[in-house]
């Protein structure tokens, strides 16, 4: 029996300043120690000012986890030493007062699977450590760029018995993330997670140092082979703290023993206590995007996009924003199709996505000529193919790439006439069995390469052999 | 030049041309280097202030406007920021500090034309009543140079008292402003909280100090307090809705209802204090006030609250001077992190070590709830009896401090004595409320102050009883 439990830090990569000063949320690329300030720096006598659009985005994410939300939100200072900690202590949130941080209790579904959270919680990031030089000669830099960068911390309960659950959880997470427009986990260090790990009831390890989705379920994996391999040689689990070593992909034994740190909590009192109130919820929920579930439910139900497609496209916010804009009710399947079968191919990766230049006019042209049978979808593929490329609308892709329907007959007719001219025998079963009519007509497609109207080429194929 | 003026006087002063700002401020820096041999009130002067006072001359000449403070010379205890000078907060780990940025109450100052003459000596981190831990060495009260001039502030009440300005910033986390007034007699006043941003006070006890002006009268600190009140963006805890505090200081005190509280005026007040008390009420009856005893039980446990809270804030607020980002010059090479640290904060002074040690241990893992969360829970029913009171009364009536000043060296050994000093003066801070110690008499060549306490927000009706008090009051001049 597997039990791991998860606690997720995640930046508030879309916020414009940090947790409690001015500073850029994004600090990536400055200049070493250049997005900074005295409040970010701990200067003596400078005072925390709290970032409200963080809370709400935290208070966003809370509601979207099915949390609750406390009357009153409350910061307190988590005190130890650590260079990257320019205050010597960090500005986080905890409920052993009652319950003040941004999100108590909630859960994830992972199908039937429920996974319990603890709490989300919004902290301030430390500052970045970097080791330099040799073994024999290090140095230890620090960069201060991220301090203070407003991170939400997601506490799961231990219930999760695979790596593969936690694939799935991280995988919502990341969708809620983009859908609700508040990070980006996929930005370097925006993610970092640490792992509670027991087998068989024994002993739980801490994996620290996660800094991927990817990887944690890597470590996960990992850290479940070395206690199984332990345990069926009746070696025993130490109770202990692992890092995870992402160069060579395992998890090893903290070198230095972790005392146990007294981190001495207590409220913060820079930061008076953030009542919400009943206005501000309603402002969230008003400003909240729709949930991916209720998504998900509205394009089946109301569209008649099938469930597989509609979950797919659900979780995505840029296929789901593509998709919305562009459905006009009648073309919606056939624009859902357009996205899951086509063009999720097209852009598979951030780089690509960030190219194409398909628009929401785009999908809906393409849908509406397949459903007017002005194009075919195998040319409706190639068409995006071009339009992804190029931006090009639907009419100069078609003419251009010469992709539209036949429909005059006297085109079609000169080919059905050279076809029934070569298939005598099909010919002969056509007479007999309607059935076989289709083959005659496939000939004349594979000649026009799809692009015959296929009613006008059925009644000429008719008209041709006299049936 | 006369030297020996109100804020108020000399803004008039200015302003109708009979003083000039440059002449007034070179005199004050004469007479700085002059007395402050005797008297060690500032860690640094700023020579520069004449040609800040030079321009508002030539503003005022030239027809310009000129802010309300019309270059008066001001003085700043050592923990509050100013651009591009020194700030040390009379600590060896600070001691070559230069803050990049202004205070909230300094940028307030300057934009209403003040000129800043130094930073003004103190206890350590403000960890003290009588400035003896210093690490720069203690201050001496001008009415007698055997005598301390209180503390933590008492570097900006022994300027005010020897005319080495005209006003200057303190702060007060459990009466750093009031007591140095009372010991030195010139008026200190400690703002409701939130009503003057902290932004550049360099933080002991953050969760109940705040600056207070410190000046010669009741209606310059009021004049002050208009300058420096009023709501912070860099200030999360600042309040809004205060007023203005000058206008209406004259409106008296008939009719008010005034609680005398026993546990500080009982057992263990000087003679002297006691009789200058019993003084007070008579004069406050006189103007029309009545006044009635009032117990406030918790005020017992009161000290021992404070010195578990503000040790536990301390702890944690002075943690960040780890050398590692600002500080003195001392090499990290061959150093693991943590014996870093140990090694550079050797240099913080024995008080601050205590405290600090003292804040270590109160709020910890085990021993929070014996000390610490009681602690809390004290501070919370203080501030309902306090509450309470301010139902039936008005204002608070106590000596600021139950002794008289005691000499330089008389109570530095016995840490736990001195902490009884603070006994009228915690209240305040532990709820919140605004306080001020007006001089009230002088026994011998030793001030004694009376301290008078308002609801929180009242600042202003405060002002107005400190200012009927003080019109009631002749005292004698320093004898420096």
């Amino acid at each position: 029996m597997i039990k791991i439990g998860l606690e997720i830090h995640c930046q508030l990569t879309n916020l414009e300043s940090k947790l409690l000063c001015t500073c850029k949320a994004d600090y990536r690329g400055f200049g070493t120690n250049e997005n900074i300030c005295p409040v970010c720096m701990g200067l003596p006598g400078s005072l925390p000012r709290l970032n409200r659009e963080a809370v709400k985005n935290a208070m966003m994410i809370a509601m979207a986890l099915n949390c609750t939300v406390p009357e009153k939100i409350a910061f307190f200072r988590k005190n130890y030493f650590y260079p990257d900690l320019p205050k010597n202590f960090q500005i986080t949130q905890l409920n052993i007062y009652g319950p003040t941080s941004v999100g108590g209790p909630g859960y994830v579904m992972l199908g039937k699977k429920k996974i319990g959270l603890l709490r989300i919680q919004l902290e301030e990031d430390p500052g970045r450590i970097i080791y330099e030089g040799t073994s024999k000669n290090m140095v230890t830099l620090v960069d201060y760029n991220r301090a203070g960068t407003p991170l939400v911390e997601i506490v799961t309960e231990p219930d999760f018995e695979s790596p593969r659950q936690i694939r799935e959880f991280v995988n919502i997470l990341s969708d809620l993330f983009e859908n609700l427009g508040v990070a980006d986990p996929s930005l370097e260090g925006a993610m970092r997670a640490d792992a509670n790990i027991s087998i068989h009831g024994g002993k739980r390890v801490e994996i620290k140092n996660i800094g991927s989705f990817h990887d944690l379920e890597k470590a996960a994996h990992f850290e479940i082979t070395r206690q199984e391999s332990l345990h069926s040689r009746d070696m025993e689990i130490a109770q202990e703290t692992r890092h995870w070593d992402d160069q060579r992909k395992i998890t090893t034994s903290s070198r230095s023993k972790e005392e146990a740190l007294d981190y001495r909590y207590f409220l913060e009192g820079d930061i008076p206590w953030v009542r919400v109130e009943q206005d501000l919820m309603d402002e969230l929920r008003s400003e909240m995007p729709e949930s991916i579930s209720s998504k998900r439910g509205r394009y089946v139900s109301e569209l008649g996009v099938p469930d597989q497609v509609a979950d797919v496209l659900s979780s995505d916010k840029f296929y789901s924003d593509l998709f919305e804009k562009s459905q006009t009710g009648s073309n919606a399947k056939e624009i859902a199709n357009l996205i899951t079968t086509d063009l999720m191919g097209l852009v598979d990766t951030r780089e690509k996505r960030t190219a194409s230049k398909v628009t929401a006019t785009h999908l809906r042209d393409l849908a509406d000529s397949i459903l007017a049978g002005r194009i075919s979808r195998s040319s409706a593929k190639d068409a995006l193919y071009e339009m992804v490329k190029s931006g090009k609308d639907l009419d100069q892709v078609v003419s251009e790439m010469d992709l539209g329907n036949v429909s005059d007959e006297s085109e079609i007719e000169k080919v059905v006439l050279a076809v029934v001219a070569k298939e005598p025998l099909a010919v002969e079963q056509a007479r007999e069995d309607p059935k076989a009519l289709n083959y005659l007509v496939g000939k004349v497609m594979k000649i026009t390469r799809g692009k015959a109207d296929p009613q006008i080429t059925m009644s000429l194929v008719k008209k041709a052999i006299n049936v | 030049m006369n030297l020996r003026i109100s804020a108020l006087e000399y803004a008039e002063g200015v302003q109708n041309g009979s003083i000039s700002a440059e002449d007034f401020v070179a005199g004050t820096l004469e007479h700085i280097a002059k007395v402050d041999e005797k008297i060690h009130a500032f860690l640094s002067v700023y020579d520069g202030a004449v040609d800040r006072a030079r321009d508002i001359d030539k503003k005022i000449r030239s027809g310009e406007k000129v802010g309300a403070c019309c270059g008066m010379p001001i003085s700043v205890k050592d923990n509050i920021c100013i651009r591009g000078e020194k700030t040390t907060c009379a600590s060896k780990m600070l001691e070559d500090y230069v803050s990049p940025y202004d205070a909230t109450v300094i940028s307030r100052l300057r934009d209403e034309d003040a000129v800043f003459v130094g930073k003004v000596n103190m206890d350590e981190f403000a960890m003290g009543l009588t400035t003896e831990f210093s690490a720069f060495g203690p201050s001496y009260n001008p009415w007698d140079t055997s005598l301390t001039p209180g503390g933590s502030s008492g570097g900006s009440a022994a300027s005010v008292s020897a005319f080495e300005c005209v006003a200057s910033l303190g702060s007060d986390t459990g009466g750093s402003v009031r007591n140095p007034a009372s010991f030195c007699s010139v008026v200190g006043y400690k703002p409701t909280y939130g009503l003057v941003s902290r932004y550049g006070l360099i933080s002991y006890a953050n969760s109940i100090e705040q600056i207070g002006p410190l000046a010669r009268t009741v209606k310059d600190t009021a004049f002050l307090l208009d300058v420096i009140a009023g709501p912070d963006p860099h200030d999360n805890t600042t309040v809004k809705g205060g007023g203005r505090y000058l206008p209406g200081i004259e409106s008296g005190i008939e009719g008010k209802k005034i609680g005398i509280v026993s546990e500080m005026t009982g057992e263990g007040t000087d003679p002297a204090v006691a009789s200058a008390t019993s003084d007070a009420i008579s004069r406050l009856e006189g103007l029309g006030a009545t006044c009635e005893t009032v117990s406030l039980d918790m005020v017992k446990y009161s000290v021992a609250a404070y010195y578990t809270i503000t040790a536990t804030e301390a702890g944690s607020n002075l943690a960040r001077y780890d050398n590692l980002r600002y500080g003195y010059d001392l090499g990290v090479e061959g150093y693991e992190f943590n014996s870093y640290v140990e090694k550079a904060r050797s240099r913080f002074g024995p008080e601050v070590i205590r405290r600090m040690i003292l804040g270590g241990f109160v709020p910890s893992a085990g021993h929070a709830g014996r000390y610490f969360l009681k602690a809390l829970k004290i501070k919370s029913k203080l501030a309902r009896e306090v509450g309470g009171a301010f139902e039936k009364f008005d204002l608070l009536l106590s000596p600021t401090v139950p002794m008289l000043p005691f000499e330089i060296g008389a109570k530095i050994d016995d840490p736990v004595s001195l902490f009884l000093v603070d006994i009228n003066t915690v209240t305040a801070n532990l709820t919140g409320r605004p306080a001020i110690s007006v001089p009230f008499a002088v026994s011998g060549k030793r001030p004694i102050g009376m301290q008078l306490m308002a609801d929180s927000m009242c600042d202003a009706e405060l002002l107005q009883a400190a200012f009927a008090l003080e019109q009631t009051v002749r005292l004698p001049e320093v004898p420096l």
